[in-house]
């Protein structure tokens, strides 16, 4: 009795101190937040350190976003016209490809290939950074590096996370088009121009800009304290990489359900 | 030793993680001086090199540099004191994204307006002092342990500091790029007018080079004198060091239970 209710009692300690830690480490995370966006001047005086994190970010994910792009629009096109045509509506298909993108799709997939791609790039480097004692050579050379390292980075994923969100959906749309007007004949014209009347500029783009801009504060952030926060060896570093897709694609499906409630009309 | 101290330590008392690190040390660093710390792994040495750098504040006791409290500056005191600072690390910690070159401009780029023709200068000066102004365009994955070290020496001193510091600078080098680091510190140190803390294990290549020693142990000073006073010494723990002896003052074995009781199990973990 005395041994269960000692296990008990150790069990119990250990669920308290893990959620202690994890309380500990967000309000971590949040002062991280706070003190990168102080340090933030400096990257935007030095336009040549977020246009290289920009290119690492950004056009080095272009190939992935783009293919990965084209093939959810062919998809959304072939699935898309075998529901439309029963109704006989299948002239709607670019309405449906457009708006499942541009609202959804795109924002979201986007993020969460960003997260794989950029997000853990970014990771891995901080970490290694950290861990050849790259980032403490800099501080001891008097340079921030939460201003010289950490700001750059994150401000390079929050500019690159729409555009990439606007080229997935602009492939995606292309996919579209390709499945339904070029090989199975649905009028191009009824595609484009339903299309146009259907997407709205303020509830639907502009919503899915608002959208893809917070995943990139999201996942930007995720990756940078990850690196930062890693343990200094290779498994360290490792998992830092784990936890930055992991977390990111939780709070982009997360953040994806309360900003789509605060946007839904219901009409 | 004489003359003004640049570095004053009284009383330094660190601890971290629940261990006591360093536990009372004094000591007074004259200026234009080459002092090597020394000690076994985990005595406590590259704790008190990140005291003197402003990275760790002691638990009680004080660190000055060039008359400056370090723990009681703010960050932008403690910057402007580590611009005359240099540092080598013990694996270099050279940037590996961007070339030798661009890592000696660095702190040049960071820290000063200096038109970009002299920074190049700057840096060949720099590089041809450590003997790798063939090697500026090369990047540091390219470099061999040896040269990388050097590297990182020509980085610490880019900005001619009052204070260079080393963290193991010999470990892992062949003895040809041991001896030229280890010459390398003296002449630049000379050169520069600087002060040098070195903290290594090697103590053949250090009584060649350096002003002073101090021994240090379980956080704490155990002997000290210049390189001849340390090869006449008796001092038990000196002479384990200077010999390289496996067992004496600094035990082969970690404490721990008996073997017995090991394997009877009456004690694990």
């Amino acid at each position: 009795m005395a041994n269960l209710l000692q296990g008990l009692r150790e069990r119990l300690q250990a669920l308290g101190q893990g959620a202690i830690d994890r309380i500990w480490r967000l309000g971590f995370a949040s002062r991280f937040f706070i003190a990168v966006l102080r340090q933030s001047a400096s990257t935007f005086l030095r336009p040549r350190l977020l246009l290289r994190e920009i290119f690492f970010s950004g056009v080095l994910s272009l190939i992935i976003i783009s293919v990965s792009g084209l093939f959810v629009g062919l998809v959304l096109g072939l699935q898309g016209y075998e529901t439309l045509q029963r109704y006989g509506s299948s002239e709607a298909l670019g309405v449906l490809v457009s708006l499942s993108l541009v609202r959804e799709l795109g924002p979201v997939v986007a993020a969460l290939l960003f997260a794989a791609r950029g997000g853990t790039s970014v990771t891995a480097e901080i970490g290694l950074m950290k861990a050849t004692e790259q980032l403490m050579a800099m501080d001891m050379m008097a340079v921030n590096p939460l201003a010289r390292v950490v700001a750059p980075r994150f401000w390079g994923g929050v500019i690159t996370m729409p555009l990439l969100a606007a080229i997935f959906s602009m492939m995606g749309v292309f996919g579209g088009w390709l499945i339904g007007v070029v090989f199975i004949g649905v009028d191009d014209g009824a595609f484009w121009s339903q299309m146009q009347a259907a997407v709205d500029f303020r509830f639907d783009i502009l919503n899915g800009v608002i959208k893809s801009f917070v995943f990139g504060v999201a996942v930007a952030l995720i990756a940078v304290f990850e690196g930062y926060d890693s343990v200094p060896t290779a498994e360290g570093v490792s998992r830092a990489i784990t936890r930055t897709v992991v977390t990111s694609s939780l709070a982009i499906l997360a953040l994806d359900f309360v900003l789509t409630s605060f946007m839904f009309r219901g009409a | 030793m004489s003359s003004t101290p640049l570095i004053s330590i009284d009383s330094l008392h660190v601890g971290y993680a629940g261990a006591k690190v360093l536990r009372g040390i004094d000591m007074h660093i004259p200026q234009g001086k080459v002092v090597a710390i020394m000690g076994g792994s985990g005595c406590g040495k590259t704790t008190l090199l990140r005291c003197i750098g402003g990275q760790l504040k002691p638990s009680t006791g004080s660190v000055q540099v060039a008359g400056q409290v370090v723990h009681e500056l703010d960050e932008t005191g403690l910057y402007a004191l580590r611009r005359k600072m240099g540092m080598l690390f013990q694996f270099g910690a050279l940037f590996t994204d961007i070339s030798v070159f661009e890592n000696i401009a660095f702190p040049m780029r960071e820290h000063t307006d200096l038109p970009e023709s002299m920074i190049r200068d700057l840096v060949y000066l720099k590089l041809e002092a450590v003997g790798l102004r063939g090697a500026a365009h090369k990047m540091p994955g390219e470099l061999s342990g040896g040269m990388a070290r050097r590297v990182a020496l020509a980085r610490a001193v880019a900005l001619d500091p009052m204070l260079i510091m080393y963290d193991e600078p010999f470990t892992g080098l062949d003895p040809i790029s041991l001896g030229i680091v280890g010459q390398l510190i003296r002449k630049l140190n000379d050169a520069l007018g600087a002060t040098s803390l070195m903290v290594t294990h090697d103590i053949h290549e250090s009584l060649q080079i350096v002003d002073y020693i101090y021994f240090v142990s379980a956080g704490k000073i155990v002997a000290e004198g210049t390189p001849d006073e340390i090869r006449a010494s008796s001092d038990p723990f000196v002479h384990q060091f200077v010999h390289a002896e496996v067992d004496g003052p600094v035990p082969f074995h970690v404490p721990a239970p008996s073997l017995a009781e090991a394997f009877l199990g009456a004690t694990h973990g």
